[in-house]
């Protein structure tokens, strides 16, 4: 009996560790106060390397089910995990440094960071419908208060009461779409229900899905459960938005691969028809909603609507190949989002953000250096090849192929072409409009990430694509 | 029809109409009132049902902390209802449109649930109730429960950080030194001269 429980508390080390730290850096925090913020944030970043460390170490371990089924440690897990921590570490620093700057420093950023970033990780091994709604809660309340961290603005404040009550509206449709198949199938772990199908009534479960699948579509912000998306981006603090675009959404991403075809592979036909509609209503939505935009992080967040739509073009596939295509798709878009967010903390004019088109006027003359690195990301979330922003969608595209959903993928390929005005208007802005207003000092921690991102879309990715797509495809033939 | 499905019914009905007093009700306070009215009865029913733990706990709650919250923040808020009734006519097509989908589909799913062939209600592995959920939820349940207890502790780290704020003018309590104080270090005992009073 003993050794079971280290066992599974073992496979389940880095949440426990995560946890555990996340606790103790609370402890630290509440006694020695703000002064430590900086430590705690580099302790917090030691945390999660530690956390991937110890999940590289596992690599290549079967699946194992842990705690009765609700959570379990698999190739797609651990995929998911490191991805997430990933981004979680470079979202601490990049906060920490900006709270720094504009005096807002609180050892509680790095803490809740910590804890959000456990509940994705429980959620990417989710193998239940209760671990599935715990873990999307976690994460949930972490970013809803995140998202308000910056108290005394009242945007900040907006955004954060807008996301918490948009969010308890979802998990409320969530909940209601997970009594129903619990009551229709009599089942909560994912393998239960699958084997419970046959014999349930589909109509119910169907009902209940479709409901589930609208909480989850609120999740990774896809249209028509978009609307929050826009004011929360605006709002919220600039760093906590690069970690909103990134981590959570893929995520709930996986978590939805994971429910749909784990959970429910026998009603694929009708979750197809579902996601088909998402995807392409947030295509839609993402890519004229963004035409209009003046302030740059609504436009990011119209972008990042946009590329919800295409990941789940991927997903609609309903194969394994569909699966690994949203791993891709989802690892550059969050890599370049991370680094178009950093790209907008690197500098400011008097202390007040670049965040119109206006501010970036010229940008080219007085910061040539951010105005590459900025093109270059734009280039690669327009889908210009051979940068990695084409190679995501190419991988999208294809599977949809594949499954033969033509007509959606070129609805999809026709939309990334009026997607990609924005993304270029931006830069046409940047390079060729009028305006030499000089800029603030270059703040260097969000230089780096946003040129590391840079050089990931471009020259790197040519590397790591080769590994990545037989590390995705190894993910995601676990739920096949 | 036994003294079970009386109580039944007599109970579901009120429930159901406490419900429709909750949003038909033009008072916000009788409108919590109908609300812990509501649970009271949701409580009986899971008197009926056998969960008598979780009828208590229903009661303690909702009625006892969440329902007199409300209560407080309804009655201490200053909040305009009429004019919060007065985009009402504006939304109510859309609203209808929605409850109508709504209503439709949950007629669908009632006329699925008759092949529904697991029990309604759980079998118990302990007759007693709190000892079987005890027994659940330490065992099979441990890591919900241990999540549940995160989430919560998030919610407390959360509810910190985005209210409390130090005032520099304030006076605050200091035990330890409240503790340490000794009688020499604030008394003195002075003999005062009558007709001159105390020098400084």
């Amino acid at each position: 009996m003993m050794d079971v429980l280290v066992q599974q508390l073992f496979f389940a080390g880095a949440e426990v560790w995560l946890a555990v730290m996340a606790m103790v850096l609370l402890v630290v925090g509440a006694f020695v106060g703000n002064r430590a913020t900086a430590a705690i944030s580099y302790a917090s970043v030691l945390v999660l390397a530690a956390a991937v460390a110890f999940i590289i170490g596992l690599n290549g371990h079967p699946r194992v089910s842990l705690f009765g089924g609700a959570i379990s440690t698999d190739a797609l897990a651990n995929f998911g995990r490191i991805m997430v921590f990933v981004t979680a570490a470079l979202a601490i620093v990049l906060g920490d440094r900006w709270m720094k700057r504009v005096g807002l420093q609180k050892f509680e950023y790095p803490v809740l960071m910590l804890l959000a970033a456990l509940g994705m990780s429980v959620m990417v091994s989710a193998n239940s419908l209760i671990s599935l709604y715990l873990g999307i809660e976690m994460q949930s309340l972490a970013l809803y208060v995140l998202a308000a961290f910056s108290r005394d603005n009242p945007k900040s404040s907006e955004a954060g009461l807008k996301y918490f009550v948009l969010g308890a509206l979802s998990s409320g449709l969530l909940l209601y779409g997970i009594s129903l198949i619990y009551g229709f199938t009599g089942q909560v772990g994912f393998a239960e229900i699958a084997n419970a199908l046959p014999t349930s009534s589909k109509v119910g479960v169907v009902f209940g899905l479709v409901f589930m699948l609208a909480g989850l579509a609120f999740k990774v912000s896809a249209a028509p459960f978009h609307m929050w998306t826009p004011d929360v981006y605006e709002g919220a603090p600039t760093p906590v938005v690069a970690f909103f675009s990134s981590a959570p959404k893929l995520a709930a991403m996986i978590l939805t691969a994971r429910v749909l075809t784990e959970g429910f592979a026998l009603a694929t036909p009708e979750w197809q028809q579902v996601l088909i509609v998402i995807a392409v209503l947030s295509m839609i939505f993402g890519s004229f909603g963004g035409l209009v935009q003046g302030n740059i992080k609504r436009l990011l967040a119209y972008s990042s609507i946009a590329n919800m739509g295409f990941a789940l073009v991927g997903l609609a596939a309903g194969t394994a190949a569909g699966v690994q295509s949203v791993l891709i798709y989802m690892v550059i878009y969050m890599l370049t989002s991370l680094g178009l967010f950093a790209g907008l903390l690197v500098t400011a004019r008097q202390g007040r953000p670049l965040e119109s088109f206006e501010d970036f006027a010229g940008l080219a003359k007085v910061r040539p250096g951010l105005a590459l690195v900025m093109t270059l990301l734009l280039f690669s979330a327009a889908g210009i090849p051979p940068l990695a922003g084409f190679w995501g969608k190419f991988f999208v595209f294809k599977a949809a192929l594949d499954a033969g959903l033509v007509w959606l993928a070129v609805i999809g390929v026709v939309l990334s072409v009026i997607a990609a005005f924005y993304y270029l208007k931006l830069i046409k802005v940047m390079w060729f409009d009028e305006g030499d207003r000089p800029v603030d000092g270059i703040a260097w921690d969000a230089g780096l990430v946003a040129l590391a991102m840079a050089l990931f879309v471009g020259p790197i990715s040519w590397f790591v694509l080769p590994v990545l797509e037989p590390w995705a495809l190894r993910a995601a033939a676990i739920l096949f | 029809m036994g003294l079970y499905d009386i109580a039944f019914y007599i109970i579901s009905a009120i429930t159901v109409l406490a419900a429709v007093g909750v949003v038909a009700a033009r008072n916000p306070v009788h409108a919590v009132l109908f609300l812990i009215l509501a649970f009271f009865n949701a409580a009986g029913l899971m008197v009926l049902m056998g969960a008598e733990f979780l009828a208590m706990l229903l009661v303690v709650v909702y009625v006892g902390a969440v329902a007199v919250l409300f209560l407080f923040v309804v009655m201490m808020l200053d909040v305009d209802f009429v004019r919060l009734r007065q985009g009402f006519a504006q939304y109510l097509p859309a609203g209808l449109v929605g409850a109508i989908v709504l209503l439709v589909e949950m007629l669908v799913v009632t006329q699925a649930a008759k092949d529904i062939r697991q029990p309604m209600v759980a079998e118990l592995r302990h007759p007693e109730n709190v000892r079987a959920i005890g027994y659940e939820l330490y065992t099979d349940y441990a890591f919900y429960f241990q999540a549940c207890g995160i989430i919560l502790l998030i919610a407390m780290i959360g509810a910190i950080v985005l209210t409390l704020r130090h005032h520099p003018n304030v006076r605050r309590q200091n035990i330890a030194r409240q503790v340490g104080r000794r009688r020499e270090d604030s008394m003195e005992i002075v003999s005062v001269k009558t007709g001159s009073g105390v020098e400084e």
